[in-house]
């Protein structure tokens, strides 16, 4: 099966004062599949939100992606794209949701006037045809009343429809995949219920993948066909939805399971990850999980694991599966 | 029977937005007549959305910002009503905690610094011996007395919160307000943050109310919990009640939009439509009638207030509570696979 998106030992690095450089993105594999949502988990700082920019290519300078790292957009390599073939990536072949509906949206244009600049950024329509277009796209993102919406500023909208303002513009391009970085954070929780039911029936309906940056396993565990855990900048462990939930393969995903309160079972107390998580200046050697790993071994101070396949799609970066011991 | 710690009785915030270049004037109706008592070492959990009232509850108890009516009773004494050396002290027993520690402490002044103020402006100890209590209490948060010295900005975001907690436990007092505490914290350190709490409670019998827009943290510390919806507590019960057997249908929609991290026991979804009322326009009934999905939903809802009324052992504002289909069982947990 060849993938939509294929991304190989991606790589991102900033140079520091000192002439070092650090990489919040280190070796990143991940693949996506047409119609198919895809979860990227993981805390603040470990170089998810990175990972999806670098798809766009927009990491913020003086940040570049590193020689060797392949981005494939069914099949075509978007790491050698001139200007105007990356355009019609950004915005065409992938669109973008950001977390922040009010910061991603011009406070002095109508919504309506946004969603049809997308409309026109790549396609020629005459301005009554890319009006209507822009109206059809609101309602297609739930928004009630579109043409009516369509004459309203950004503040005049809760933040609820702002977001769905911004998936439509997402969906302006027709694009075969949708990022959405943290698209429900701002959001309140019924209010995020409704928007992720949306990218969702969108996804049905369009044939969309979606690539959905989270830092919430509850999300993750409720919209994802497949999950990627990252942490310092590596994804640790992949795996179908169903299988990462019932047998998490490394020991950060079991331990964030156990740190995360339940409503329906009750706990005195709930288990702790010590420490916190590293910043790019000091990834530990060896396994990067290792200083708060409560399962650790000798090597994994010493030796970097490699990334094991453990069968049905599940692969983790641990020396434990690796010497069999689980 | 226990005294309560705190009384809160009908209290109100309005505000006037607007005017001066902003368009017309408008009152906002933040907080809508909210009463509850809080007993020593009791935590009572508040969730609500965001423009719920909430977090304008935990302020005006504690002064930080004027009610516009009603009353606060802490310890017996009347906290609106208390001025000078007498409302000095009521504030050094009342602490509060914030969601963003990064902002609420100040960047110029170190952790021990802002640690010490407290101490300094009750004058509760011997200036020598300031130094030593600011260490302790370091260690009881779980801080390395290294990071005395330090400012916010070389500090990560939960040995932030933890700062922020031992400015608040360094005045000695029995009541601590905690606004979302957690919801800028990772995951991992989210439950660091929770234990400590705990522990805190029960050592130091402190009572909470614990401000979160999430159910499952709430749950965590909570012994009951008071749902808020548009400026009123709309169900107030027993953490097990509220969570287990919950009343009001806006109580039953939040529980089965929690984000369930187990992709097998996904809870069956409420997806409401709509979004509550403005602020500015307060309805004539139910504030949840726009948004509502009991099936008994009738012409009263939207013309008759409804309120809050006691049921099974719980307070519900709804004019349907004890009409649910399913009895008083549990719908927001049933299994979609």
């Amino acid at each position: 099966m060849t993938e939509l998106l294929d991304v190989r030992d991606l790589r991102i690095g900033f140079p520091l004062a000192g002439g070092r450089t650090v990489f919040p993105v280190d070796g990143v594999n991940l693949q996506v599949g047409r119609g198919e949502t895809v979860a990227l988990v993981g805390e603040s700082g470990c170089g998810k939100s990175l990972t999806s920019l670098a798809l766009l290519r927009l990491v913020p300078p003086p940040g570049s992606i590193m020689q060797g790292s392949r981005i494939l957009l069914d099949g075509t390599d978007v790491m050698a794209l001139g200007a105007e073939a990356l355009r019609q990536v950004r915005g065409r072949r992938i669109g973008m949701v950001f977390q922040d509906p009010m910061t991603s949206l011009n406070p002095v244009l109508t919504v309506g006037a946004q969603v049809r600049e997308a409309v026109t950024a790549h396609r020629r329509l005459k301005s009554s045809e890319a009006k209507a277009r822009a109206i059809a796209l609101l309602g297609e993102a739930e928004i009630p009343d579109p043409a009516g919406r369509y004459d309203s500023y950004p503040h005049e909208l809760s933040g609820g429809l702002r977001q769905r303002a911004l998936i439509a513009i997402a969906l302006a391009g027709e694009p075969d995949l949708l990022i959405a970085d943290e698209p429900t954070t701002a959001l309140d929780v019924t209010v995020q219920a409704q928007v992720l039911e949306l990218l969702d029936r969108l996804r049905a309906t369009r044939g969309m993948a979606v690539l959905l940056i989270t830092h919430d396993l509850g999300i993750a565990a409720g919209r994802a066909d497949r999950v990627a855990v990252m942490y310092a900048g590596q994804i640790v462990e992949e795996a179908p939805t169903a299988r990462l939930f019932t047998a998490p393969g490394h020991p950060y995903t079991r331990a964030l399971f156990r740190s995360i309160p339940r409503l329906d079972s009750a706990v005195e107390r709930l288990a702790q990850i010590p420490g916190g998580v590293p910043s790019a200046e000091a990834w530990p050697g060896g396994c990067r999980f290792h200083p708060r790993c409560s399962e650790v071994l000798a090597r994994c101070a010493a030796e970097v694991p490699p990334v094991v396949d453990e069968g049905g799609g599940q692969s983790a970066r641990c020396w434990l599966p690796a010497e069999g011991r689980r | 029977m226990t005294a309560p710690l705190l009384e809160v009785r009908d209290l109100t915030k309005r505000y006037v937005s607007g005017g001066l270049l902003q368009g017309q004037k408008k009152t906002v109706y933040a907080v809508n007549g909210v009463s509850f008592d809080l007993l020593p070492g009791e935590t009572l959990g508040v969730v609500g959305e965001s423009g719920s009232g909430k977090s304008t509850v935990g302020r005006t108890i504690l002064r930080l910002v004027p009610a516009t009516g009603g009353a606060v009773r802490f310890g017996g004494a009347d906290v609106f009503a208390a001025t000078g050396a007498a409302l000095k002290a009521l504030r050094r027993r009342m602490q509060i905690i914030f969601q963003d520690p990064f902002s609420s402490l100040n960047p110029r002044m170190t952790a021990g610094a802002a640690v010490a103020e407290g101490i300094e402006i009750h004058r509760l100890l011997p200036r020598r011996e300031i130094r030593a209590r600011v260490a302790a209490l370091f260690l009881e948060v779980g801080l390395d007395p290294v990071y005395i010295p330090r400012y916010p900005h070389e500090c990560s975001g939960g040995q932030r919160q933890r700062i922020g907690i031992a400015r608040a436990l360094a005045v000695d007092p029995s009541f601590i307000v905690c606004d979302e505490p957690v919801s800028a914290l990772d995951v991992s350190v989210q439950a660091q943050v929770l234990n400590l709490l705990a522990d805190l409670q029960r050592r130091r019998g402190l009572a909470f109310l614990f401000i979160a827009h999430d159910l499952a943290v709430v749950r965590q510390l909570a012994h009951r919990i008071a749902v808020m919806y548009f400026g009123r507590i709309v169900e107030l019960g027993t953490t097990e009640a509220v969570i287990g057997r919950p009343l009001h249908p806006y109580t039953r929609a939040l529980l089965s939009a929690v984000p369930e991290p187990d992709p097998v026991r996904q809870r069956a979804r409420i997806v409401l439509a709509g979004e509550p009322p403005k602020p500015t326009a307060p309805p004539p009934g139910c504030p949840f009638a726009s948004r509502c999905f009991h099936p008994r939903r009738d012409a009263r809802c939207t013309t008759e207030l409804p309120p809050l009324r006691p049921i099974d052992g719980s307070v519900v504002a709804c004019h349907h509570a004890d009409e649910w289909p399913d009895g008083s069982t549990d719908s927001s947990l049933t299994m979609l696979r």
